[in-house]
């Protein structure tokens, strides 16, 4: 298996494969196909995928129609068009009436890298994990996107699902099993939790690799599904350890870290301490690094949050 | 030009909805009166002649479709379903109720023969190009049926529909523009000039048929036509009263959504005897 994969890839190679088992589903897209890899759907199967312009709210309006009429809709824009620009077509046309609609959020979190902040999404999961019927995805690398897309597709009801513009390690191998709503612990544990989402699980891996070289026995968990969210493995995690430091490539008010303290709070079950973008927007960088370690997405920065939860315990 | 029996049941159809749209509110509870009032005369003759359906099967797989985008309006939406067997009859004094099928916007998940969730406006548009797209994809000939507002042409969403209902060359989608003028503030005129309204779905590339909401024969005719287009997506604009029938709420923007006295209950459904 490559060191790397694009997650776009393989996302768009996904929907191919599934679109070759299962004649019912079409994709709508709205002018960003050769990004969002619908493209390679379309390359495929052309009378299957509508292209409806530069119009989200459109794109989703007339997924819901789709999906009324018998069909799997996979819409695809940029994460942060599709979850705001068609925020409320999405509340009321997908996620009330509980519609087999499936949004595909590309270009996420920091990975739109040179476009900048209006092109960076950095809300999708807060905004799409307070719709109630809303299924939420953040896959770690591209043998999980592959599978976390077809996991998704057998699934009757709405699901965002978010895809990075990058090359991300590998980190499964070919025969992993990807289980929705199930925590996958990446490496057991037992000084301190590192939750991580999306293109953040590696760096938590990295974080332990720099904890284990100080003595520190760091748990890290995959939570590739953001809603349901598997709150037994982490209050495990909270329960069996000094807490939990979530690392997200996203704001940290509302995604992963908001999602794992609220659990963890409710259950008094430890503390949690979260590693994301600090709620300020994004800018322009030529490397997607150089970003990740402006806003504190580094193995280096996770590992000195671990140390100072681990000194208040 | 239509059967004069016809139209004769069809007008009774719609005199027996508003009816019941004016019973719905009673003289207890807060409705969208006018806007409801002024498609009785469209949803009779879809319900009533116009649309394939089953009702004792509301999920058939060949009926046609029926989608309020101005999904306030649902009043008379639910007075033709309840009517047809596809909601029981009690719910006709329970609209707004916790719990009830009769919700203050329609909800597909909540009330049989509802087709979308519409009342946010400017949405069902959208929708029903994707169901007409999705039947033509599926070999089906059933068709979708929708009825906008005139108020929520100032939505951009509804252009962006518009747009692509032309673009796909969906010849089995009719729309019907509900042109009562007025609004939740006011006047359409006033709050945001939307004419020319014909012009302007002609430019889209509809094919525009302008007719008097409220005259069955022309309702009948104009859709008698809108089954012979081929390629583009008939808007037939109605020329409507906000209110119709109730005659001190039409043309009256504070009837938009409204409560009524007792004295003007007993009047309104005497003058829908």
């Amino acid at each position: 298996m490559a060191d790397k994969l694009e997650l776009r890839e393989c996302y768009g190679q996904a929907l191919v494969e599934a679109g070759r088992e299962n004649e019912r589903i079409v994709l709508v897209e709205a002018d960003l196909r050769k990004s969002t890899m619908g493209e390679l759907f379309r390359q495929e199967f052309p009378e299957r995928l509508f292209e409806v312009g530069i119009a989200e709210q459109n794109m989703i309006g007339m997924a819901a129609g789709l999906a009324l009429t018998g069909w799997t809709a996979v819409a695809n824009s940029f994460a942060v068009f599709a979850s705001g620009r068609a925020f409320e077509q999405i509340r009321q046309s997908v996620a009330l009436p509980r519609l087999n609609v499936k949004i595909g959020g590309s270009s996420a979190g920091l990975t739109d890298t040179g476009d900048g902040a209006t092109h960076q999404s950095i809300a999708d999961l807060a905004i799409m994990r307070s719709l109630p019927n809303m299924t939420v995805l953040s896959p770690a690398d591209g043998i999980e996107m592959k599978q976390a897309v077809k996991a998704m597709l057998e699934l009757d009801g709405p699901v965002y699902i978010r895809v990075g513009r990058i090359a991300a390690p590998t980190l499964y191998d070919e025969d992993y099993k990807f289980e929705l709503g199930k925590i996958v612990v990446m490496r057991p544990g037992k000084d301190v939790t590192l939750a991580a989402t999306g293109t953040m699980v590696a760096v938590a891996l990295e974080a332990a690799e720099l904890l284990a070289k100080e003595g520190i026995d760091a748990r890290v968990l995959n939570v590739h599904t953001l809603k349901p969210l598997d709150e037994e493995a982490i209050l495990a995690a909270a329960r069996e350890t000094a807490g939990i430091v979530t690392v997200e490539e996203h704001n940290i008010i509302g995604g992963l870290g908001s999602a794992v303290a609220e659990v963890v709070s409710a259950a008094g079950a430890g503390s949690v301490v979260r590693v994301g973008v600090e709620d300020v927007f994004g800018q322009s960088a030529n490397s997607y690094e150089e970003l990740l370690a402006a806003y504190g997405l580094t193995p280096e920065n996770v590992r000195s949050k671990a140390r100072s939860l681990l000194q208040k315990a | 030009m239509a059967d004069p029996k016809l139209v004769a049941e069809l007008e009774e159809k719609a005199k027996m909805i508003r009816r019941s749209i004016v019973e719905m509110i009673g003289d207890t509870r807060r409705g969208h009166l006018g806007g409801s009032l002024s498609i009785a005369d469209m949803v009779a003759v879809l319900y009533y002649h116009t649309m394939r359906l089953s009702p004792g099967d509301p999920n058939w797989e060949d009926r046609d479709r029926f989608l309020l985008s101005k999904g306030h309006a649902a009043l008379a939406q639910y007075a033709a379903l309840i009517d047809l067997g596809y909601i029981p009859q009690e719910e006709l004094y329970k609209l707004k109720d916790l719990g009830s099928m009769t919700q203050g916007h329609p909800d597909m998940r909540k009330t049989p023969g509802i087709e979308a969730g519409t009342g946010s406006l400017g949405q069902g548009l959208s929708v029903a190009v994707g169901m007409a797209l999705g039947l033509r994809l599926a070999g089906k000939d059933s068709k979708v049926y929708v009825i906008v507002g005139d108020g929520e042409l100032n939505e951009g969403q509804i252009w962006e529909a518009a747009m692509a209902a032309a673009h796909f060359e969906v010849d089995n989608l009719v729309a019907f523009l509900d042109n009562n003028g007025l609004q939740a503030t006011g006047c359409c005129a006033e709050t945001m000039r939307t004419e020319p309204l014909s012009e302007k779905w002609a430019a889209f590339g509809w094919h525009v048929i302008n007719i008097d909401g409220h005259d069955i024969g022309q309702i009948l005719d104009a859709l008698d036509e809108a089954a012979t287009v081929r390629k583009k997506p008939v808007m037939i604009v109605a020329k409507t009263v906000k209110g119709k029938g109730v005659s001190f709420a039409e043309n009256v923007a504070g009837y938009h959504h409204a409560e009524m006295t007792t004295e003007q209950y007993k009047q309104a459904l005497a003058e829908l005897a």
